[in-house]
């Protein structure tokens, strides 16, 4: 420990502080939970038992029908994907006003999130809830997933789906763990600032290519090396900057000293 | 020492004369005194300087074996993508990490070796005047004067004249010649693009290869998509055209939008150039539900509501609107081509 304490003067000691910071940061950032499965059968108990759970937690925004009101959408044809999507990530039942919805921990059963979609999705048709088949990334391309991506998503969520900002506090979150299903249904049903993405603009397969292109991300190791978070040229600037300006300033004043 | 002697002559040296007391003159106090370094006066510390600067240039010979051999033993070959670069980034990091160990050794031992074991006694030595004498500076004029006479310039006007007539055209035609190459001049392509009157929004053909046509029902309130003329792909300097004419075609609510903005849309469906009128960046974030657009390089935030008008950012024009239209057959397509640059400002644009 003297020993440490002693050379806290050294030249080298702040991009010591830096690298080892840096290194303890990425490593703790590297934790990621994994997702969950999905059921898609509806019965008339299942509409009845959602109804129930509309009215009680959904009805004081989005009306007793779901016919929505002043700043609140209606519901009315969104279908069983917004629901999954909406309720699955925790975003609705909003927690509080803000900018955008954060993504939080769902607080209902898998089994009352369906009951729920399955009411409004018996209001009127729309989106479903993708079967396991349409989010098999075994299936899809990621190639052509990296391409489609980048013309299509990575404007807002970062080349490897690391999220960025938006304007006035909005967001394009990060993908990193997020369920395919998920992913399927926010490109179908175009959550908050999202636009939508039907099967027309993006076919079902090319989701498929997405929803591969994106495990391949957060599965294969960065070719480029150490990732840095995926960012772009703010951390990677960061680190040049503190690192590498740091060991040259340490190298001109080791050379400007004279030799004791 | 000598103190304020000048008292009493008021056209002397203020700073020599100020009561402050000082000198008239400060002495040149020469060389402070010479401390030797460790090395020097202990050879047991020399015998350490020398071993570290050997141990650097050391470390300098072990970085180059792990060059050479990173660089035969570590193969870049692979049966995927994947692991083709998993191996590219084992090969540059050793190889990185030999060169810099080799560089950087020898770099260090050098530095190290001059600052504790080489002479570092100071040294005086004084500037002489550089002037030469007069008489040889007359001499130098005179030869001067003597070769150009003989040369007869002056007297030989044809062949001063013949000289001037060759060395003009060498030294001033090439560069104009090389600076004229640099070009063409860009002519009207800044103020043009690809799309014309009746020509189909396709997607992307990097994307989709059979460059699928658009109808208006492929299209939900909400949808955006990244187009580009049809057959772009086939253009002389395809980038450079595909750079001027993406565009992004979005569908919202027709009673979202205004008069102006109106005008160009087919049912809701509006199509914008995709390039910052700032800087030329992609302006593709598409906020759906305030309909605003941002462009990611310096927040230029464009508003669809209001024909793209800027609401914040650097940008000072809107985006242009491609008026847009349907065919025969149902699909979407220009109804006139832009009718103004589309992109950055430019020198004649303004």
């Amino acid at each position: 420990m003297t020993a440490l304490a002693a050379r806290r003067r050294h030249p080298l000691a702040a991009a010591a502080i830096v690298l080892l910071g840096l290194l303890v940061t990425g490593v703790a950032y590297a934790a990621v939970t994994p997702g969950r499965a999905q059921a898609t059968t509806a019965s008339a108990d299942d509409v009845a038992a959602g109804k129930k759970l509309f009215l009680a937690n959904c009805s004081t925004c989005h009306g007793l029908n779901a016919e929505g009101r002043n700043e609140f959408p209606s519901l009315i044809g969104v279908g069983a994907a917004a629901v999954d999507f909406q309720v699955g990530t925790g975003r609705m039942p909003l927690q509080a006003t803000g900018p955008q919805a954060p993504k939080v921990v769902n607080k209902f059963s898998d089994e009352e999130v369906r009951q729920l979609a399955a009411y409004v999705a018996s209001l009127a048709p729309g989106p479903a809830v993708p079967s396991a088949e349409d989010v098999d990334a075994s299936k899809g391309d990621v190639s052509n997933g990296s391409l489609i991506f980048r013309t299509n998503c990575a404007m807002c969520h970062n080349f490897n789906g690391k999220g960025g900002a938006l304007t006035r506090g909005k967001y394009a979150p990060n993908l990193e763990g997020v369920t395919p299903t998920h992913v399927y249904e926010a490109m179908v049903t175009g959550p908050q600032s999202m636009p939508v993405f039907n099967d027309s603009t993006i076919t079902p397969q090319e989701k498929r290519d997405i929803i591969a292109y994106l495990q391949a991300v957060e599965t294969d190791t960065p070719p480029g090396g150490v990732s840095l978070g995926s960012i772009g040229p703010v951390s990677e600037g960061l680190v040049a900057w503190a690192v590498g300006l740091s060991l040259l300033v340490g190298c001109a004043v080791w050379l400007g000293a004279k030799a004791s | 020492m000598s103190i304020d002697q000048s008292h009493g002559h008021p056209g002397s040296d203020v700073a020599t004369t100020s009561e402050g007391g000082l000198p008239e003159r400060f002495e040149n106090p020469g060389l402070e005194p010479h401390r030797h370094r460790m090395a020097d006066v202990d050879p047991k510390a020399a015998k350490r300087a020398e071993r570290q600067v050997a141990a650097l240039f050391g470390l300098s010979t072990l970085g180059t074996i792990l060059l050479i051999v990173a660089y035969y033993a570590v193969s870049i070959e692979g049966d995927s993508w994947a692991e083709i670069a998993r191996q590219l980034r084992i090969s540059t990091t050793l190889l990185g990490v030999g060169l810099a160990l080799a560089t950087f050794g020898i770099g260090a031992g050098a530095v190290h070796w001059a600052k504790t074991l080489m002479p570092d006694e100071e040294r005086i030595e004084l500037r002489h005047p550089m002037r030469g004498t007069d008489e040889d500076r007359e001499d130098a004029l005179a030869i001067l004067r003597e070769g150009s006479a003989e040369a007869g310039v002056g007297r030989r006007p044809l062949i001063r004249n013949s000289l001037l007539a060759a060395l003009v055209p060498l030294t001033v035609g090439p560069p104009i010649v090389l600076l004229r190459d640099t070009g063409p001049l860009p002519g009207n392509d800044l103020s043009t693009t690809f799309w014309k009157q009746g020509m189909a929004l396709v997607h992307d053909p990097i994307t989709d290869e059979t460059g699928r046509k658009i109808k208006p029902e492929d299209l939900t309130i909400g949808s955006v998509v990244h187009v580009l003329p049809e057959g772009i792909q086939d253009a002389e300097h395809e980038l450079d055209e595909i750079a001027k004419a993406a565009v992004l075609l979005i569908r919202l609510n027709p009673d979202d939008l205004d008069e102006t903005s109106r005008a160009g849309s087919y049912e809701g469906i509006v199509a914008y150039s995709k390039i910052c009128t700032h800087m030329g960046c992609p302006v593709a974030l598409y906020e759906q539900q305030t309909h605003h657009l941002l462009c990611p390089c310096h927040q230029s935030t464009f508003d669809l509501k209001q024909n793209c008008k800027v609401i914040f950012g650097p940008a000072k024009r809107p985006l242009p609107q491609l008026a847009i239209t349907v065919d025969d057959a149902g699909y979407l397509v220009a109804k006139s081509p832009f009718t103004e640059a589309a992109g950055p400002s430019f020198w004649e644009r303004g």
